[in-house]
């Protein structure tokens, strides 16, 4: 087991006016797994993915992660857990457009205090398994989209997480790019990888073992599609 | 840290022009200091070794009445003073420090003594010794010193220095002339001059009052001649010639004490040989010059002080602009403190670059000053490092609210942000 959520709450206080965004969330992934996240816009498919990455804390409930319960973890506790268990794939790639892909890829690894020629080493590593060997030293604004997202791919991976998580990484891409985005994913899962992807497109989520569709805040099905 | 460094040195490159206007203001503080301080440093100098030091380290021990000196034109020979022997003079020399001593006595200056034909001379008129050229650096510049015959023969001769002979012998040859001090004739057998190595012509604090303002120079006549013309027994002055102007004052002060242990006189008379510490005197000057300086350098701070608002306006423009990719950051793990020192080391590499650019732009402006007025410049490294310093703590004072607001953002809100 990787990831237990149980009763997951989550609510935004708005002035004097409460908002429930997440309610009664129930999910456990099995290692190696490859889930989709459906919903319409606005249904607290971000808010689950902040859960789960650290990135927040519910309102109630309990999250754990590789064992670990994550209730009352301090900050730094949190970052260290996103540096070491958790990669995100945001929908633009968001790299640092002052360095090359090698270095953006590296970039995690400085803040669990790899030394630099290791960083380098595994980062070269993992651009080359993601299919961009030829362009390491090239900044983000000579990379193209596609390219930049497989970078940013790159990068979560490069820590070797626990999770992958991706917030509709196809979102922005052109359909021959998103193809080739995808086809990445299926390869990680398949070699292992357990993987978590926010997605509205059916097709994209067809590539995924579990679909869950959430709406107003709840989980509506569950299981394999 | 070297990576932020060279990371921050990275991002002020990248926008070079933004980097610089930001640093305006630390460059211009920095250097205004660094050109305040070096001409500050320069002057004092200049004062210390035009005042001070001059090539003789003289300093001069004379008879005074509680703080004044004892001044023979407007009293009469005080009791209880004796002659300082020759004994005494060697014993003076002999001191630990000095070099050389000399006797003589003296009319500071002169209305209605000297005259040649009808014009008078109002300036100084000494009764030396052999030693006292050498004391004061003298070299005879035309004629000869006064020979060893001049002393024992009490002959009527008198050597003037170059204000002197200018003024009683405009465009004439003093040699050989008769001038008359008290209705005595003295021939001027010689003129001195400072020797070359005097340059400027300034041994104590007096000659450099006189050096400001005008000098009607000195008439010398052989110290055994003095009761000729003024009167016997009149208490004598004492220059000593000191090794290197740091033993001036300690030289003076037992030369002082030595001449003091001749002394009979009561204890109301207030009479006592002291010398005039001219370092004192000198450092007296200095601290008058620094205290009008310290204010520029105050008011200089001020625009260091803009300077740093500057920067924080910049590092939060900064901050605001690097929303997202502060949000990315920490949602790879980076913690609250690596933010904050990211941010914090670039706000201190970009002020310290500014204090870096300002002391060359001091010192450069130190020397257009110099140039200009002809007031010396000296670099002052402690200055130097101390101005970088401290535009770094600038950098560091004046970042740090910047830096912790984005340490505190909140990765969910600032990765939302475009």
């Amino acid at each position: 087991m990787v990831l237990e959520l149980h009763d997951i709450c989550k609510d935004y206080t708005r002035g004097k006016l409460t908002v429930p965004v997440l309610r009664d969330i129930n999910l456990t992934v099995e290692e190696g797994e490859y889930i989709a996240i459906m919903g319409p816009s606005g249904s607290g498919k971000t808010t689950l993915m902040n859960l789960i990455g650290c990135l927040d804390v519910p309102t109630s409930g309990r999250r754990i992660l590789k064992g670990e319960d994550l209730d009352g973890i301090s900050d730094n506790r949190m970052a260290d857990i996103r540096n070491r268990q958790i990669g995100f794939v945001f929908q633009t790639a968001d790299l640092l457009p002052g360095m090359t892909a090698l270095e953006n890829v590296a970039l995690p690894l400085t803040y669990r205090g790899v030394k630099k020629k290791e960083r380098l080493a595994r980062a070269k590593e993992m651009l080359e398994r993601v299919g961009l060997a030829d362009r390491m030293d090239h900044k983000p604004n000579q990379l193209s989209g596609g390219q930049c997202q497989r970078v940013a791919i790159a990068r979560a991976m490069v820590g070797n997480p626990s999770l992958l998580l991706a917030d509709e990484p196809t979102g922005a891409l052109d359909t021959q790019s998103g193809r080739q985005v995808m086809e990445l994913f299926r390869n990680l899962n398949e070699e292992g990888v357990t993987i978590i992807m926010i997605t509205h497109a059916p097709e994209v989520a067809s590539c995924a073992q579990k679909t869950y569709l959430i709406r107003d805040g709840r989980i509506q099905t569950g299981g394999a599609v | 840290m070297f990576e932020n460094i060279g990371l921050s040195i990275q991002g002020i490159w990248n926008h070079k022009l933004r980097s610089l206007l930001t640093m305006l203001g630390i460059i211009i503080g920095i250097a205004s200091i660094i050109a305040i301080v070096s001409t500050i440093k320069g002057t004092n100098e200049q004062i210390k070794e035009q005042l001070i030091g001059a090539g003789n380290n003289v300093v001069t021990v004379q008879l005074c009445q509680g703080s004044e000196p004892y001044e023979m034109q407007y009293s009469s020979i005080p009791g209880g003073v004796p002659v300082i022997s020759e004994e005494t003079r060697a014993k003076l020399a002999n001191i630990d420090g000095a070099v050389d001593a000399t006797l003589y006595t003296q009319r500071s200056w002169t209305n209605g003594l000297i005259y040649h034909q009808n014009s008078g001379f109002s300036g100084a008129l000494r009764g030396i010794d052999s030693h006292y050229f050498s004391v004061n650096g003298y070299d005879i510049y035309l004629g000869r010193d006064f020979s060893q015959q001049d002393y024992d023969g009490f002959r009527k001769v008198a050597i003037l220095d170059q204000s002197a002979a200018s003024g009683i012998f405009p465009g004439e040859n003093p040699l050989g002339q008769v001038i008359e001090i008290k209705k005595e004739p003295f021939t001027v057998i010689g003129v001195v001059a400072r020797s070359s190595t005097y340059e400027p012509n300034i041994s104590n604090y007096e000659e450099y009052v006189t050096y400001l303002g005008n000098d009607s120079g000195a008439v010398y006549i052989p110290g055994v001649d003095w009761p000729m013309v003024c009167q016997y027994d009149e208490p004598q002055t004492v220059d000593i010639q000191a090794a290197t102007t740091d033993e001036m004052t300690a030289v003076g002060k037992s030369a002082a004490d030595i001449i003091n242990e001749g002394l009979s006189v009561g204890d109301d008379s207030n009479l006592t040989y002291s010398s005039s510490d001219v370092l004192e005197r000198a450092q007296s000057l200095q601290q008058l010059a620094n205290a009008t300086n310290q204010q520029l350098v105050w008011i200089a701070s001020i625009s260091l002080l803009v300077g740093g608002i500057g920067v924080m306006n910049i590092m939060l423009v900064t901050v605001t602009e690097r929303t997202r990719e502060i949000g990315l950051k920490k949602a790879i793990g980076a913690r609250k403190g690596r933010i904050l020192w990211q941010f914090l080391t670039e706000a201190a590499v970009l002020t310290s670059l500014g204090g870096i650019i300002g002391v060359l732009a001091g010192i450069g402006m130190a020397q257009v000053v110099s140039r200009l007025s002809g007031s010396p410049t000296a670099i002052s490294v402690p200055a130097i490092l101390l101005a970088v310093l401290f535009s770094m703590i600038i950098g560091i004072v004046f970042g740090l609210m910047p830096a912790v607001k984005a340490a505190n953002l909140n990765p969910i809100e600032a990765l939302r942000r475009e």
